[in-house]
């Protein structure tokens, strides 16, 4: 018997509310939380930590906060980027001018001030809907990083534009900028992947998750059971940029270790979309799912011919790239919107009934 | 319930145009606590509208709605669902990509006070709350006996299910007037008589004040204690259904139409 989902069965409504209903469930989450926390750091290579856990780990957090936003709430986003950028050089003008607030009250401090933008580009949405949305918080991305560009205040009227992460320190390790270990980097990162996470997964089965996809599924019915369009939408975009925000910051301060602008462009916004419809549309999981595949998919394709003793031009390597993301978008939208995430329940839907499947 | 006379709802000199269109025209009536009250006409006849009136959805242009013993010119809709009116639509209005539970769970949503934080976290009233008003949702749930779909995104359920759904999300509001905009539209004769039953159910047991649009006579006539008449937006009759049946207006105009 490996994992069964048949046969198990609640006896209150809050064990049949818990988050993970199963127990094997459970101990799998706890086990993996556990692991990446203890094992990763030991086991991994540098190279495993520095160039792929750590930018897939942010991108989920980004991804996470993009999902909340159209996933949930329905409401497209192409500003993404734009919500990261604000993250990432308000986090860096925080570090640098209020030096003694510690670094982890520094990121969600940021996360907060995204937030704030994400209010004043979300209020648009209680008039228009859809395609139109989106082209509007497309202007929030240009605007705001032409913003970031052009006032040299955000980066302490740094020559180059382009400043480096201060190093700041937890617990008495340093955790960003360049003098930091990657564990120390890793496992800083991981704390904030898994509170979001767990924060997002909670607000996914409240009142607050139920209203956000009741107005994204049929907002005249939302409003008539009484849920206020606007209040709603706002809050969805707040969140949003909440994670997106942080995510930025982390993605500075913890990954690349500078405020560059080119790292939050139209392709980031781009990019973190295709996560989440590739991991799914409204779901948490989908989101890591997601993250992992869009990040991993070229790195793979890069390398995969050289297992293989062929070598192909690198040119050739980004076009089929280009084609294989654009069949896969295709694809997850139209046979599967719910993504990656949807597939593996499917299997897991097979499994319950294995081996009496009717 | 024995106090017929006291009225829940009174409807006075109700007007909506849309542009040209005179949708409802100096139309009067009550609705008294307790009882369940039909509005039927042809279609067009401007019944629906006068449902959106009642919640708010619609703005009359004139007349006023005394609920509870508050008039008004209008209000919002999430108002009236907050004073404790709810209802189901012609085209079921339900929120395809949630489960049946979900679907139900919405209709606490007025009910519900955790603050952002203690849902963020899950904790306190957060936590307290999400298990006290599923104890809620269930009672209804077995009520209407949709206990093996709880779990179905109503998305995939057929037609009749999703009808049913929505009145349990109407009810899990625990409205004091449930409006039900043709509850039975579409269905056949056992998924028809099953809603019957629920309706009356709900009157009975949960002493719910209701008032169902519904073309089907025969169902009209069993299940309500007074019926009013609308044809063209104007009122044309109210009264008991025998009053109804035997109205000469109702049936020229109405009955009429189909007796051949
Ligand atoms: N939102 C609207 N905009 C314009 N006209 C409308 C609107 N809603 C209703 N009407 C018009 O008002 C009149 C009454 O419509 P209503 O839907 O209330 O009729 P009904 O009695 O419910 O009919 P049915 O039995 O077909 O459901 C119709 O002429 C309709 O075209
Ligand atoms: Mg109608």
């Amino acid at each position: 018997m490996l994992y069964r989902e048949a046969g198990q069965f609640k006896t209150s409504y809050s064990a049949d509310q818990a988050m993970l209903t199963i127990p094997l469930d459970r101990w799998f989450v706890f086990g993996l939380a556990a692991f990446a926390i203890v094992g990763v750091p030991l086991l991994a290579s540098e190279y495993l930590i520095a160039s792929i856990l750590i930018p897939v780990l942010i991108l989920s957090i980004a991804a996470l906060g993009l999902n909340i936003l159209t996933g949930y709430c329905g409401q497209l986003s192409l500003g993404t980027g734009a919500f990261m950028a604000a993250g990432a050089y308000l986090a860096y003008k925080i570090a640098t001018n209020i030096t003694w607030m510690p670094i982890w009250l520094v990121i969600p401090l940021a996360g907060l001030c995204a937030a704030a933008i994400g209010i004043a580009f979300g209020l648009p949405s209680l008039r228009i809907k859809g395609f139109y949305l989106a082209v509007a918080t497309l202007a929030a991305q240009f605007f705001l990083l032409w913003l970031f560009v052009k006032v040299p205040w955000f980066v302490n009227y740094s020559i180059s534009g382009v400043p480096t992460a201060p190093p700041r320190s937890v617990l008495g390790f340093d955790v960003t900028g360049a003098t930091a270990t990657n564990e120390a980097k890793y496992l800083f990162v991981l704390a904030f992947v898994i509170a979001l996470a767990w924060i997002a997964r909670n607000m996914a089965r409240s009142r607050i998750g139920r209203s956000w996809m009741a107005i994204r599924d049929m907002d005249i019915a939302a409003e008539l059971i009484g849920i206020r369009p606007l209040p709603t939408k706002l809050s969805a975009f707040a969140i949003s940029s909440f994670y997106c925000g942080v995510a930025g910051a982390l993605w500075a301060m913890c990954y690349i270790n500078t405020v560059e602008p080119t790292a939050f462009d139209i392709n980031r916004s781009f990019q973190v979309l295709f996560m989440v419809i590739v991991g799914g549309l409204g779901s948490v999981l989908g989101s890591f799912l997601g993250a992992a595949f869009i990040f991993l998919l070229p790195i793979f394709l890069n390398s995969a011919p050289g297992w293989f003793g062929y070598s192909v031009a690198g040119d050739i390597i980004t076009h089929i790239e280009f084609m294989l993301f654009g069949a896969l978008i295709i694809f997850f939208l139209i046979v599967e919107p719910h993504g990656l995430a949807r597939l593996w329940q499917i299997a897991k839907e097979k499994l319950r009934l294995w081996p009496f499947p009717y | 319930m024995n106090r017929p006379e006291h009225i829940l709802l009174s409807v006075k000199d109700i007007s909506l145009r849309f542009g040209g269109v005179r949708a409802l025209t100096d139309v009067s009536f009550d609705i008294r606590e307790g009882e369940i009250f039909a509005i039927i006409g042809p279609n067009g006849a401007g019944k629906s509208s006068m449902l959106n009136c009642i919640n708010g959805f619609y703005h009359p242009q004139e007349g006023t709605i005394t609920f509870k013993g508050e008039e008004r010119r209008q209000m919002r809709p999430h108002e009236a669902a907050a004073q404790g009116i709810s209802r189901t639509f012609q085209n079921i209005a339900l929120f395809k990509g949630m489960t049946t539970l979900e679907n139900v769970m919405t209709g606490r949503m007025l009910k519900m006070q955790a603050s952002f934080v203690e849902q963020a976290l899950y904790i306190g009233r957060g936590k307290r709350e999400e298990i006290a008003h599923r104890e809620k949702v269930e009672e209804v749930i077995d009520f209407l006996e949709i206990q093996s779909i709880r779990k179905t995104p109503v998305g995939r359920l057929p037609y009749g299910l999703q009808k049913r759904v929505e009145l349990a999300r109407a009810l899990a509001a625990e409205p004091e007037l449930l409006l039900l905009d043709e509850p039975m539209a579409g269905m056949n004769v056992e998924e028809k008589e099953d809603m019957c039953r629920f309706v009356l159910s709900t009157n009975h047991e949960l002493g719910t004040t209701i008032a169902l649009i519904e073309h089907d006579m025969g169902v009209v006539m069993d299940l309500s204690d007074r019926v009013v008449v609308l044809d063209y937006g104007r009122k044309l009759a109210e009264g008991t259904p025998d009053e109804i049946r035997g109205n000469q207006d109702v049936i020229d105009a109405y009955l009429g139409v189909s007796h051949d």
